[in-house]
């Protein structure tokens, strides 16, 4: 948390001036009850109506000034914690733009929106509160017992007891029902749990007929959460009573030490409201502290959170930074000629995973080549291409591109030669334009077309009301699952890679589209080396060169017909999609 | 404030009291207790005036006057103690039943609302209403009753209790009163529009973080991150000025209304001061005075803050009750059928349906299937293959037509009996928290160890579930946790397995599992539908080849039928989509 607040760097005045002017309030707050005695003292027992009349004007002074040094305090207060959270949130963002895969795979990028959402407003709010009130409730609470030993020592003695007394129970009460508040916190989130359940699962549910017994289930969990609630009430109900009692106990003691005192003629009839007011007054502040103590609890656990957000690293920054400059020197891509993906001996090991995700994996593609990568769900197919834009780094081996290794490149040059189209077609609000232009910011429309009619998204785009302006919603939810995937494969294209990845990106298109695309693309002018990531053999069957993935390790690496004849592993993966019987037929016609 | 309350607040309000009139005895009892309370904590300074009466100078104390009120005093109290507490245990009890009767009340909604609602709207958003929403809505209604009640008491028991001691002095205070309630409410109305304005900044810059951090990693791959920042400062900026006036404006109530507090207290000293000095009032009584000002004016403190907190609940109670309020899903008839022995006879006739009016999807569809017959859909992207399911398992109702199952109307059967007949696997696996058997069992709970095992044998599942590290006993998260989506189909494959339901609906059911692990569930598909009647939605051809019948559709119409052969032979849309597969 503490590191955290280095952004509210440019708000040091604010933040010095805030509590200043809250704690100039609760001075001239302080005076009142004085003011007040005088008025009893003074004016009443001197029959002096001016003084009276003049004190009065002093009240109404202190009033104004109060509220002048209090609306200042909260502009500043108000004016530092926004700032701040405005910078921090600017800071986490960027911070997390520049986390690798491997760190968005261990943190989770719900956990990451939490952080950038309501932790950071719980730390506004936090960091709001604490420069208003922090200084001010102490202040007036020790405040009212100095002024009390202005007063009268013997009486004063009185606010000595009272004060820790009343702070034991405040805080006593808020230390013991914190734990409790976390029990009822989980059992909400239970409750959560099971209505997102019911939502993202509702076809099920009805499908087998269990509403009741979700209904029955959901009433179950949420009267445990009653039930944890109603007890945390019970006790936290205890605060109100048991100060009420303190104080006015201390204000009935006050009375009688005041009566004694008055009777020895040590103290005024005047002093002796004064010392009851004063007395009022702290049970006031101590409770305003102890809500605060809460928030700022919370807001700290919260920063503590965001903070941990900072303390990740990206993995790959590191060797990326440094030979940034030899990257760029060396001019990243060399000339078209030469274009050449190569794996030499590649080995990958998920950070936190036992065993490796790939083993040995060693080829060489050129540019102009199609390379197909097929194996079962889990044999690492994404894991191969994922290392080229450098997604994550290779444990063991290189992975070079035109002969470099793409450790040395400068990552945004290198991620600019490269099309990718993830698995889930991923969207963004926005026109299709203005997705198309994530390619290639100042791409003509013409490029923008061209890329279209490759991905087979021209004839829809078409069709859309305003073409190439039509709306995108977010996440692409106004267009089809083909749509998308399409559109993400124009996107990709737009650039016109030098290596173009297909992550088992046309599964949501149906065979004619998938392979008309990719036909499209082997007649692209820039010749780029593709690779196609697939479970169907017929998406590669024609790839120059065809990897059998089995488990993380290449167990066959060919052509079609040559991992025919000697690939166990193609051979099941193909009959299991075509029969053997059938096989024949179609392979003929082709022949024709 | 009820001035500034619009008809649908209103509305909002009767509900909640509606709620309430369940516990119309803890209400009771808690107004019996607020006015308890008020009433002896407005007595306490009444004594302590009577006390500083007695306190006339050195060696004129009264002290037996002032034991005996001490002592009225600490009596006084406890009680007013003992009172605060059972009033807060009252009003908690209250606030939590009410929303626990919320919250079912809402998640039997959700189990009966029509599919086309919770398709429409984003699932975090009806969990918000039922979680957050609810919630915030309790933190207000315990506030409401514990400090606006208490409150508005005090307020009122002020007003009397100083009435009885000086009329004149206690007009002074009326007087001002006005003033602070204007303040308070003037500046709720200016902060209310503006904290509406952050919260939709706030949603915006949140549906952002969401898209850009939630696909980070096609931002990354298009090195896009300078872009998507640059577009994230822009509402960051925004965010801030609306932030700092929302922030700024609501904490102005505070000193606003502390100021307006101090001008009845000066009000009261001046007027008090000089009705003492002739003589009209004595000193306790001023003093007493000043403490009702203090009392008096603290409530209206506390209430512009609650009113706030009253009006943000009061709209996340709407949003529930909206929620709860939606149309529920078309009741069954009153004599609707219960469909057993199932045969398997299905019928759609003129069947027209789209999701949106206006829109055009499925038209003019018709097909007769009979009793164990398998069905195989196939067409493009888009072409209404889904939808035909969506209609069949009746989570839509046509627009036109009638689907028939063995001659009745769907729309004349219980929903459970339709269901029950059905067996569906959805591409879209689905999965609780909670154990792999479970999650077989969903279909049939009483189900002995051996059927279970023997059906997830069947569906090859049996080996992965073992090397679990707890079996079938093994707790797996939220949707599946750490299953890969393979073995959550096989999961859900076995869920079916179990029931064997007299039809079976299989909506590319396989297409997450790799195609040696698919050839081998397909022998056990083979099994489980002989004899069924079976649909089957399909990307790859090979696994609908055995189908009787395909249905080939385009745009929600059926533009081929027949056999595999035939179809091939025909050399119409089917045969290119298949021999698609082969020639490129």
């Amino acid at each position: 948390m503490k590191k955290l607040l280095v952004y509210l760097k440019g708000y040091e005045r604010e933040t010095v001036l805030a509590p200043l002017f809250k704690m100039l309030e609760a001075l001239f707050e302080l005076f009142v009850p004085l003011v007040m005695a005088a008025i009893i003292d003074t004016g009443i027992a001197n029959q002096n109506r001016g003084y009276v009349v003049r004190m009065c004007l002093v009240l109404v002074a202190l009033g104004i000034i109060g509220l002048v040094c209090s609306i200042t305090a909260q502009f500043f207060a108000a004016k530092a914690a926004t700032g701040f959270s405005t910078k921090l949130r600017h800071a986490l963002f960027a911070h997390i733009q520049g986390l690798s895969y491997t760190e968005m795979d261990t943190v989770g990028t719900s956990t990451l929106i939490t952080r950038m959402t309501s932790d950071i407003n719980q730390v506004q709010s936090g960091v709001n509160l604490v420069l208003r009130l922090f200084l001010r409730s102490p202040f007036i609470v020790f405040g009212a017992m100095i002024m009390a030993f202005t007063v009268d020592v013997k009486a004063a003695l009185l606010f000595v007891v009272t004060i820790p007394l009343l702070s034991v129970v405040v805080f006593g009460i808020m230390l013991w029902t914190m734990p409790m508040y976390k029990r009822v916190q989980a059992a909400l989130d239970k409750i959560l749990g099971l209505t997102r359940e019911n939502l993202t699962g509702v076809r099920v549910i009805r499908a087998f007929n269990r509403e009741e017994e979700e209904r029955r289930h959901f009433s179950a969990d949420n009267e445990t959460l009653t039930g944890l609630q109603k007890s945390v009430g019970r006790i936290s109900g205890l605060m109100n009573p048991v100060t009420y009692v303190i104080v006015n106990g201390a204000i009935v003691l006050l009375l009688y030490t005041g009566a004694v005192r008055v009777d020895a003629g040590a103290l005024t009839q005047g002093q002796v409201v004064a010392l009851v007011n004063y007395m009022s007054q702290i049970l006031v502040e101590l409770v305003k502290l102890a809500n605060l103590i809460i928030t700022v609890t919370k807001a700290i656990a919260c920063g503590n959170r965001v903070q941990s957000v900072f303390e990740l690293e990206n993995s790959l920054k590191a060797a990326g930074k440094q030979d940034s400059q030899k990257g760029t020197k060396t001019g990243g891509f060399g000339q078209d000629a030469c274009a050449t993906v190569q794996f030499d001996h590649v080995c990958l090991t998920y950070a936190g995973a036992g065993s490796e995700a790939l083993t040995d994996i060693d080829f060489t593609a050129k540019a102009g080549e199609t390379v197909g990568i097929i194996g079962g769900t889990g044999s690492g197919k994404s894991s191969v291409v994922n290392l080229i834009p450098r997604f994550y780094d290779a444990t063991k081996g290189s992975v070079r591109i035109d002969g470099l290794d793409v450790r040395e490149y400068d990552i945004e040059t290198l991620r600019e030669k490269i099309g990718i189209v993830p698995q889930k077609a991923v969207l963004f609000k926005g026109s299709i334009e203005d997705n198309l232009r994530w390619g290639k910011e100042e791409a003509t429309p013409e490029e923008l077309w061209k890329a279209l009619e490759i991905s087979q998204a021209k004839e829809f785009v078409e069709k859309k009301d305003g073409g190439l302006r039509a709306q995108v919603a977010q996440g692409g939810k106004n267009l089809s699952g083909g749509q998308r995937q399409r559109l993400t494969i124009a996107r990709a294209l737009v650039r016109k890679p030098r290596v173009l990845i297909l992550d088992d990106s046309a599964s949501a298109l149906d065979f004619a589209t998938d392979a008309a695309l990719r036909k499209a693309i082997r007649t692209m002018e820039n010749s780029p080396i593709v690779f196609i990531v697939s479970q169907r053999t017929s998406s590669i069957r024609h790839a120059d060169k065809i990897i059998v993935l089995d488990d993380g390790r290449a167990v066959g690496m060919g052509t079609h017909q040559q991992l025919l004849e000697n690939c166990p592993v193609y051979q099941e993966i193909y009959y299991s999609q075509f029969d053997k019987d059938t096989v024949g037929q179609p392979v003929a016609k082709e022949g024709k | 404030m009820a001035g500034q309350m619009d008809s649908k607040q209103r509305q909002t309000l009767l509900k909640v009291l509606r709620y309430m009139k369940r516990y119309w005895f803890f209400l009771g009892l808690s107004v019996l207790l607020a006015a308890l309370t008020v009433a002896s904590t407005l007595y306490l300074p009444l004594l302590t005036g009577d006390v500083v009466d007695c306190l006339l100078g050195a060696g004129k104390v009264d002290f037996t006057q002032i034991f005996s009120i001490l002592k009225k005093m600490g009596i006084l109290i406890a009680v007013t103690a003992l009172a605060q507490w059972v009033m807060n245990v009252c009003n908690n009890k209250m606030t939590y039943q009410i929303v626990r009767d919320i919250r079912n009340e809402a998640f039997a909604k959700i189990e009966i609302l029509p599919l086309k609602y919770i398709d429409a709207h984003a699932h975090g958003e009806i969990v918000s209403r039922v979680i957050a929403d609810v919630d915030q809505f309790a933190d207000g209604l315990l506030m409401g009753f514990t400090q606006l009640f208490t409150g508005v008491i005090t307020i009122l028991g002020t007003i009397g209790f100083m009435l009885s001691v000086n009329v004149g002095i206690t007009l002074v205070v009326l007087v001002v009163t006005p003033v602070s309630l204007f303040v308070a409410s003037f500046i709720a109305k200016r902060t209310f529009t503006m904290f509406k304005l952050q919260s939709e900044t706030r949603g915006e810059q949140t549906a952002l973080i969401d898209e850009m951090i939630g696909n980070q990693k096609v931002v990354q791959a298009f090195s896009h991150e300078d872009e998507a920042l640059e577009q994230f400062d822009r509402i960051n900026e925004r965010l801030q000025k609306y932030s700092l006036q929302a922030i700024f404006f609501s904490s102005i109530t505070n000193p606003a209304t502390r100021f307006v507090n101090s001008l009845v207290y000066t009000g009261v000293g001046v007027t008090g001061a000089l009705a003492a000095i002739s003589g009209r009032l004595s000193v306790g009584q001023l003093s007493c005075f000043l403490s009702y000002a203090n009392q008096y004016t603290k409530p209206f403190n506390e209430i512009s803050g609650v009113v706030t907190e009253l009006q943000n609940a009061i709209a996340c109670a709407g949003r529930v009750f909206e929620l709860i309020g939606e149309e529920p899903q078309v009741p069954e008839p009153q004599d609707a059928a219960v469909l057993s022995k199932v045969q398997g006879k299905v019928a759609l006739s003129d069947v027209f349906f789209s999701y949106e009016p206006g829109q055009r999807l499925i038209e003019n569809f018709n097909l007769t299937v009979k009793p164990g017959q398998r069905v195989a859909i196939v067409g493009p992207t888009g072409c209404g293959k889904t939808t035909v399911i969506n209609l069949l398992m009746r989570f839509y109702d046509v627009t036109a037509g009638c689907i028939r199952v063995d001659g009745n109307d769907i729309r004349m059967l219980t929903r459970k009996s339709l269901r029950a007949g059905y067996g569906m696997v959805l591409q879209e696996t689905w999965l609780r928290s909670g154990t792999i058997r479970d999650n077989i069992t969903v279909g049939k709970p009483d189900a002995s160890e051996e059927e279970v095992v023997a059906a997830a044998k069947a569906c090859h599942a049996h080996s992965f579930i073992m090397r679990l590290p707890d079996g079938y006993n093994t707790v797996i998260g939220e949707d599946g946790g750490s299953l890969s989506q393979g073995q959550k189909q096989l999961l859900c494959i076995t869920r079916i397995m179990l029931c064997r339901p007299p039809m079976l609906i299989l909506d590319e059911a396989t297409s997450s599992i790799d195609t040696r692990t698919e050839i081998k569930i397909q022998n056990a598909f083979a099994k489980l539908m002989e004899g069924r009647t079976s649909f089957i939605v399909a990307h790859r051809l090979s696994t609908i080849r055995n189908a009787d019948t395909i249905l080939v559709m385009k745009d929600g119409h059926i533009i081929e039928q027949g056999s595999h052969e035939t179809l091939l032979a025909a050399g119409g849309f089917y045969a290119n989509l298949y021999n698609s597969q082969y020639s490129c």
